[in-house]
């Protein structure tokens, strides 16, 4: 059954659906007169685990949420493949949040649901669900209510909801905080395999050694503003600036 | 499978409104008769309507109101007969058009019922206007429909022949409940109040509880009951040809037997008199 | 009290009995306000939710109304849905006036309004919580709608259900708009109002208990079918 007039690829992925890179120039978000994200600019225009590290309040999940389309910028712009992001491109821009947003269904339905709003047909949408679970090591969720799963499993779940539709970009806003041990080194397997596929993934963390296992590249932001991405070694050897370097020590306070 | 349960339940429920909108019974002629709660709740017209459905093939579907609101639905050409009891009200009805010539159809009478102690002392009296006097002057407590309907109106002309204006007395001891017969009787009953009501529905009337007839057998009394056919030409829908079939046999002589004929507890509670 | 155990003994007789007469009514009364709630839902639950997921011009205004719409008397229902209804009135053609479809319309204006209202409520709190993931997944408006709605399904079984009520016990509306036609439009209200209109109390009460069992049945029937779906969603 066709869903909703899109076109589909043989796979079922949207034809011609291309968001990469996805790039922020100049963006500006002001309230209250006090400007959270400051002439920031940012671009996923090279493969691999770019981390964005800073303080709390430096603006990193309202960046986060520019690039991904859910909040328009007061100035300056965001683009996927060059163009504005559309409602149509979404799914081909994967986010999960630091609390995930389960649906009041089973886990195989959670993720259905995602490929079924990324127009997949119905027929695929099963095995597909299936399959994304099983990547993910979660099939024996396939059948549990997604609610009443423990945080760890239900990050999980978002996880591989997210990366069902196959995006080309994954942005991913501190998924491992207040995890466990267990469940942070399940996730950071399932980003550092789909790092591999060539994903551009954008990871928010707080935590150094999370940054220095996964990261290619580290971009760091301070009161809305971003640094230019550094290579890992870089950043924690040599780091461009005095509030990069204060962050690292452990010593900057906003 | 929960789905497809709440999916069976939604769809019998929709087949159920389907069935309900149908003209179920498309095929059987009805007509609208606006009437009053007199003759429908002292069970006249469960007596009558059946006879006239099985030589007619008519269905007659009442709707009892008081008078006023019986008028003023006709009015609106909600009702294809108008059987209601206010002489002058139903001669302005057809005078303004709205219908097409008023009956005399029956009679019966209106009685005023008090508690068995009789506060004002008016049992056995004949003049109803006096009574009404009394009770004014007692302060004994009367309830009264105020509501527009016959028995109001009524109501209003014999306190106008006593000289007497109550509604300067209204939530003293002259309360005007504004609603039917039924009700202002109940009204009645719990208060111990006097009462201006049609023998028709007192007799029917079940909670009478202390109330008893206090005046009776006043010409003032007589409660005339006139049938009217709603004006087919201001109303094209009016089913007139059924209408008046339905006119007709109320005063023929069967539909005047079989009026004649209720009784209730062994009481003529009716009278026909068509011409 | 003497009319209390009347009632109770009368409410047995017409449950025992099996009237025809009653089952007649009851099957109405059921006919009717289920009716009512069906197409009230259709019309509130969407209604409520899109106000809920929208931003708009003046809609603390319509939210505003639409809860003192909650408030709106029957009888007030009923008048409005006469005049429409009436010959003279706009409508009047249709020839709906004393029909069961006249009072389905005139219950389905009292409750529309009830189910909007509560329904608003209900998928704002949620919206908070889904809004952004549902977005982010690519959704547009009208399937962020259908999404919320059934997500808020076990809370909204309950906003049908308090709909529900409102319209079977109802009997300002149905009357004025009905008539009380004996076997057209007689239901378990106006049979009860009819009743208090003879002196027949015990017999009106009776009615009245009547009532309240089915009412009852209807909510257990419900409550086992929100068990149903609760226990698939689990949360």
């Amino acid at each position: 059954m066709p869903d909703d007039g899109t076109v589909l690829t043989t796979t079922g992925s949207l034809a011609g659906a291309e968001v990469l890179p996805v790039c922020g120039r100049d963006l500006v978000v002001a309230r209250d007169g006090r400007r959270l994200v400051d002439s920031a600019n940012l671009a996923l225009d090279q493969p691999g685990v770019t981390a964005l590290m800073g303080p709390n309040g430096a603006g990193k999940s309202l960046l986060l949420r520019l690039l991904a389309g859910l909040i328009a910028p007061d100035q300056g712009a965001v683009t996927w493949a060059g163009t504005v992001p559309d409602r149509m491109r979404a799914s081909r821009v994967g986010l999960v949040f630091h609390r995930p947003v389960m649906l009041r269904r089973t886990g195989l339905a959670n993720v259905a649901f995602a490929l079924k709003v990324a127009g997949i047909p119905r027929a695929q949408r099963h095995d597909r669900a299936l399959e994304a679970l099983a990547s993910g090591g979660l099939e024996h969720l396939a059948a549990s209510p997604a609610r009443v799963l423990s945080g760890g499993e239900q990050q999980r779940l978002a996880l591989v909801r997210a990366l069902a539709p196959e995006p080309q970009a994954l942005l991913l806003d501190e998924p491992t905080a207040n995890l466990d041990p267990v469940s942070t080194l399940a996730i950071e397997e399932l980003i550092v395999r789909s790092a591999k596929t060539g994903m551009r993934i954008l990871l928010v963390t707080h935590d150094p050694a999370q940054a220095q296992r996964l990261a290619d590249r580290i971009a760091f932001m301070h009161a809305g503003q971003v640094e230019a991405p550094v290579s890992a070694d870089t950043f924690f050897n040599d780091p461009a600036s005095a509030r990069a370097r204060a962050f690292i020590a452990g010593r900057l306070v906003l | 499978m929960t789905k497809r349960f709440l999916s069976t339940v939604l769809a019998g429920l929709i087949l159920s409104i389907i069935l309900l909108m149908a003209p179920a019974r498309a095929d059987e002629t009805f007509i609208i008769v606006q009437s009053t709660t007199s003759t429908q709740n002292s069970g006249l017209f469960d007596h009558i309507l059946p006879v006239f459905t099985e030589t007619s093939g008519i269905e007659v579907r009442v709707v009892a109101v008081g008078t006023g609101q019986a008028i003023k639905n006709a009015a609106n050409g909600d009702g294809d007969v108008l059987l209601v009891h206010a002489q002058s009200a139903e001669e302005a009805f057809v005078e303004e058009g709205l219908g097409v010539e008023r009956f005399d159809l029956m009679y019966n009478d209106f009685v005023i019922v008090g508690p068995s102690g009789d506060p004002a002392g008016i049992a056995g009296m004949t003049d109803a206007s006096d009574a009404l006097a009394m009770i004014a002057e007692s302060g004994s407590t009367f309830a009264s429909r105020g509501d527009d309907s016959g028995t109001h109106k009524k109501e209003q002309a014999l306190w106008q022949e006593a000289g007497i204006d109550p509604a300067g007395s209204s939530g003293d001891w002259y309360l005007e409940t504004g609603s039917g017969m039924g009700a202002t009787l109940n009204t009645a009953s719990a208060m111990g109040a006097y009462a201006l009501t049609d023998r028709a529905t007192w007799l029917a009337f079940a909670n009478k509880g202390d109330l008893v007839i206090a005046v009776e057998g006043d010409a003032r009394l007589f409660n005339q009951y006139g049938v009217i056919l709603v004006n087919p030409e201001r109303f094209a829908h009016v089913k007139a040809e059924e209408g008046q079939a339905f006119i007709d046999w109320l005063r023929s002589d069967e539909g005047q037997d079989a009026i004649g004929s209720y009784q209730l507890d062994g009481q003529q509670l009716f009278f026909p008199n068509a011409k | 009290m003497d009319d209390l155990s009347g009632a109770f003994a009368q409410a047995f007789r017409l449950i025992v009995g099996f009237d025809p007469d009653l089952l007649e009514i009851v099957v109405l009364s059921l006919q009717v306000s289920l009716s009512a709630v069906i197409l009230a839902g259709l019309i509130g639950l969407p209604a409520g939710a899109a106000v809920s997921v929208t931003r708009f011009p003046g809609r603390a205004v319509v939210i505003a109304v639409m809860n003192a719409m909650m408030g709106l008397p029957p009888v007030v229902a009923g008048l409005a849905v006469y005049l429409m209804l009436s010959r003279a009135g706009p409508l009047g053609d249709w020839g709906l006036l004393y029909t069961p479809s006249a009072m389905v319309i005139a219950q389905t204006v009292l409750v529309a309004p009830i189910i909007a209202a509560l329904t608003r409520q209900a998928i704002e709190d949620l919206h908070g919580d889904y809004d952004e993931q549902l977005r982010a997944f690519g959704i547009g408006r009208s399937g962020m709608i259908a999404t919320l709605l059934w997500e808020a399904r076990v809370g909204l079984f309950t906003v049908l259900l308090a709909g529900f009520g409102r319209a079977v016990s109802e009997v300002g509306a149905v009357i004025m708009v009905g008539g009380n036609i004996d076997h057209v439009t007689r239901v378990m209200t106006t049979a009860i109002a009819l009743e208090t209109s003879k002196g027949a109390l015990d017999l009106a009460l009776g009615l009245g208990i009547v009532l309240l069992v089915i009412v009852l049945g209807v909510n257990a029937l419900a409550g086992l079918l929100r068990m149903g779906v609760a226990g698939r969603a689990h949360a």
